[in-house]
C-alpha cells in the first residue's frame, strides 16, 4: 500500500487545474498499488482552505491546508520547505505535483532537500514491482523516454493537461498545518505579478488554440486570429517563433520546441508553414486544422483538416461560421 | 562578477531522430551536436553582465564525456574565460545526479551568480539548475526572461501561465534562463583562435548512484496522413461540419 503526497497548486485562493490533475494521477497510482491514501497539501492565503476542500472529490483522502497571509503571492521557498517537511514526516511512496511555473520551482527543491530522485514533465505513471516507471517526452516531444526510478520515494512532476482531472470521491478530510518556514525568511521575493489580460486562457490549459504565423503578413492581422479564438470562447492565441522573434507577439505566446509545448483538443494553425521547430510544439494536439495558401506547406502533412487559400478571406468566414455553430448549440 | 554557467551539449534540434539498437538511447550517427539553445542564452547573459559591469570572470561547466570539451570551447570562443569538464562515461539522464556533481564542484568556487538554461533539449527536465541551487543553499529563480543585477541584488522576470512575475533576490544566486532574454553571439574568428589557448580543466564527476535510468526510448506514434478538405472560403462549411460531427470539438 502506497500513500502519495500531492502539492496542489493554487493562485490566490483558487486551485489551479494542474492541482486537480495531480490529485487525479495520485489517486490512480495509489489505487493501482494497493489503495493507499492521497494527501493533498495546499498552501495559500487566508481562505484557500475553502477551495482546497473540493480536492476530496478528485480522490484526496486528506487535504492539508496551510493558510498564511504572506502567501497572497507565490512563495517558492516556504512552500518547498513545507512540502519537504510533510514528505519527511510521512511514509510517502511518491510526491506528485504539476510541472508548471510553480512546479518547476518547487519539485527540484523538494527532491534536493530530501535527496530523492526526481522526474519531471511526465505523461504517464505506473508501478512496476519495486520501481516506478514513467513516460517522459524528450527531444522536444520527438522521442518518448520510459524512465525507471529506483528507491523508496520519488518526486514526480506531471505535464499539465497530460492527465484529465476526473472525479473519484474520497473523504477529503481537511487538516490545518503550519508552514515549515516563514515566508518572511525567503530570499526570492515576488515584487509584482503582471496579469496577462482579463479572462485570458493560458496556452497550457486551453482546450482550443488558434495560432498565427508569418502568413498573416502583419502584426495587426492577428486581430483575425483573436476574433476566431473569441468565437470559440474557450481558446487561447499562440504564435510561431518567426512571429515572436519579430516582436509581433510576446515570446510567452510562442508554440514550438523552444516555446510552449501544447496538446489541446483543437489546434488551428493559420498562415503557418509548419517548420519542424513549430511542429514539435503542437503535433500531439488531438485535432489539427491548417489554413495556408501554399498547398505544399508541411503543416498539411499533420493537419486532420486543411484548407488551401488566403487566410485573410477564410478567417472572417470561419469566425462567422463558428459563431453561428456555437449559437445553435 | 564571478559567474559560472553550466552548459550542455545536445543534438541539433531540427534533426530527425532514430532510436539506437540498444532501444535506450537515440542513434547519434550523423547528428550534429552543439551547445544547447538555452545554455547558449545563459552564456550570452553572463558575458553581457560582465561586459556591462566591468572586470569579472565567466567560467563554463559541463558534465559529460569528452565530446563536451568541444562545447566548452565553443562557449570560450563566445567569450567565456575558462572551462571545467566534469567527466562521465555517458551523458546522465538523472538530473539530481548531475546537480550533485555540479554542486560538489561549485561549492568552493566563490561565484556571485550561477546560470543554467531553463532546461536542455534532450532530457527536457528543468531539474539541474534548481536542484543545484538548493544543494548549494543559494536562492534560485527559474525560467527568467529578464535579469538585472545591481548592488549585490538581482531582479528577474518569469513567465507564469497567463501572467508574469517580477522577483528580487540577493546574491549569490542561481538563475535558469528562458528564451527571449538575449540573442547569443556568434563566435568571431578572433574568439575562436583565443578559445584554443584558454584553460580547460577535466575532473571526474561526483555523480553518485543513478536512480533514474532509461528503460526504453521510442518515437512517438505517427499522426495519420494529413488531409486537405478544400480550397478557399467555399471549404469553410465542410470544415465546420467535420469539427462538429467527426472531431466533435465544436
Amino acid at each position: 500500500m502506497a500513500n502519495v503526497l500531492v502539492f496542489a497548486e493554487t493562485r490566490g485562493t483558487a486551485l489551479r487545474k494542474t492541482a486537480l490533475e495531480a490529485v487525479t494521477a495520485a489517486r490512480a497510482f495509489a489505487d493501482a498499488t494497493g489503495g493507499g491514501e492521497v494527501h493533498a497539501l495546499v498552501a495559500g492565503p487566508s481562505g484557500v482552505g475553502a477551495a482546497a476542500s473540493q480536492l476530496g472529490q478528485y480522490g484526496a483522502d486528506v487535504v492539508l491546508v496551510a493558510e498564511n497571509p504572506a502567501l497572497e503571492k507565490f512563495d517558492r521557498e516556504s512552500i518547498a520547505a513545507t512540502v519537504a517537511a510533510r514528505a519527511q514526516s510521512g511514509n510517502y511512496r511518491a510526491i506528485m505535483l504539476g510541472f508548471s511555473a510553480q512546479g518547476r520551482d518547487v519539485g527540484p527543491r523538494v527532491a534536493a532537500k530530501l535527496d530523492l530522485p526526481i522526474v519531471t514533465d511526465v505523461t504517464d505513471i505506473q508501478a512496476s514491482g519495486d520501481a516506478i516507471v514513467v513516460k517522459h517526452p524528450g527531444y522536444a516531444n520527438k522521442v518518448i523516454a520510459t524512465l525507471q526510478i529506483s528507491g523508496p520515494s520519488a518526486v514526480i512532476a506531471i505535464r499539465p493537461s497530460a492527465v484529465t482531472a476526473a472525479p473519484s470521491a474520497k473523504a477529503g478530510k481537511v487538516e490545518t498545518i503550519s508552514l515549515a518556514a516563514e515566508p518572511s525568511a525567503s530570499k526570492v521575493v515576488v515584487k509584482e505579478v503582471i496579469e496577462g489580460g482579463k479572462g485570458k486562457i493560458d496556452l497550457g490549459e486551453a482546450p482550443v488554440i488558434v495560432s498565427g504565423g508569418r502568413g498573416l503578413k502583419a502584426p495587426e492581422n492577428f486581430k483575425l486570429v483573436e476574433d476566431l479564438a473569441a468565437a470559440f470562447g474557450n481558446a487561447a492565441v499562440g504564435a510561431t517563433r518567426a512571429v515572436t522573434d519579430d516582436g509581433w507577439r510576446p515570446h510567452s505566446d510562442q508554440i514550438g520546441q523552444t516555446g510552449r509545448q501544447v496538446s489541446p483538443q483543437l489546434y488551428v494553425a493559420v498562415g503557418i508553414s509548419g517548420a519542424i521547430q513549430h511542429l514539435a510544439g503542437m503535433r500531439s494536439s488531438k485535432t489539427i486544422v491548417a489554413i495556408n495558401k501554399d498547398k505544399e506547406a508541411p503543416i498539411f502533412k499533420v493537419a486532420d483538416y486543411g484548407i488551401v487559400g488566403d487566410v485573410m478571406e477564410i478567417l472572417p468566414a470561419l469566425t462567422a461560421a463558428v459563431k453561428e455553430a456555437k449559437a445553435h448549440h | 562578477m564571478k559567474i559560472a554557467v553550466c552548459i550542455k551539449r545536445t543534438p541539433d534540434s531540427e534533426s530527425r531522430f532514430k532510436i539506437a539498437a540498444s532501444q535506450t538511447a537515440i542513434d547519434e550517427a550523423g547528428l550534429k551536436f552543439d551547445i544547447d539553445d538555452f545554455a547558449s542564452y545563459a552564456v550570452e547573459v553572463a558575458l553581457q553582465l560582465n561586459e556591462k559591469q566591468g572586470p569579472g570572470e565567466t567560467v563554463v561547466y559541463a558534465v559529460g564525456p569528452d565530446p563536451v570539451q568541444e562545447t566548452l570551447r565553443k562557449a570560450m570562443s563566445m567569450g567565456a574565460d575558462r572551462a571545467v569538464q566534469l567527466k562521465t562515461d555517458a551523458t546522465p539522464y538523472d538530473g539530481m545526479a548531475v546537480a550533485k556533481a555540479l554542486a560538489a564542484e561549485l561549492k568552493s568556487g566563490g561565484y556571485d551568480l550561477v546560470l543554467f538554461g531553463k532546461h536542455a533539449f534532450d532530457t527536457s527536465g528543468g531539474i539541474v539548475g534548481t536542484a543545484t541551487a538548493e544543494l548549494l543553499g543559494i536562492p534560485c529563480v527559474t525560467a527568467a526572461t529578464k535579469l538585472e543585477i545591481a548592488n549585490g541584488r538581482g531582479t528577474a522576470r518569469r513567465e507564469l501561465e497567463g501572467a508574469a512575475e517580477t522577483v528580487e533576490f540577493p546574491l549569490p544566486a542561481a538563475v535558469t534562463i528562458d528564451e527571449g532574454i538575449a540573442r547569443p553571439r556568434y563566435p568571431s574568428l578572433k574568439g575562436i583562435m583565443a578559445a584554443k589557448k584558454k584553460p580547460l580543466e577535466t575532473k571526474p564527476a561526483q555523480l553518485g548512484a543513478a536512480r533514474v535510468t532509461v528503460k526504453s526510448m521510442d518515437l512517438p506514434p505517427e499522426r495519420p496522413a494529413g488531409r486537405i478538405i478544400g480550397e478557399g472560403v467555399a471549404a469553410v462549411p465542410e470544415l465546420v461540419r467535420l469539427l462538429q460531427t467527426e472531431a466533435k470539438v465544436l
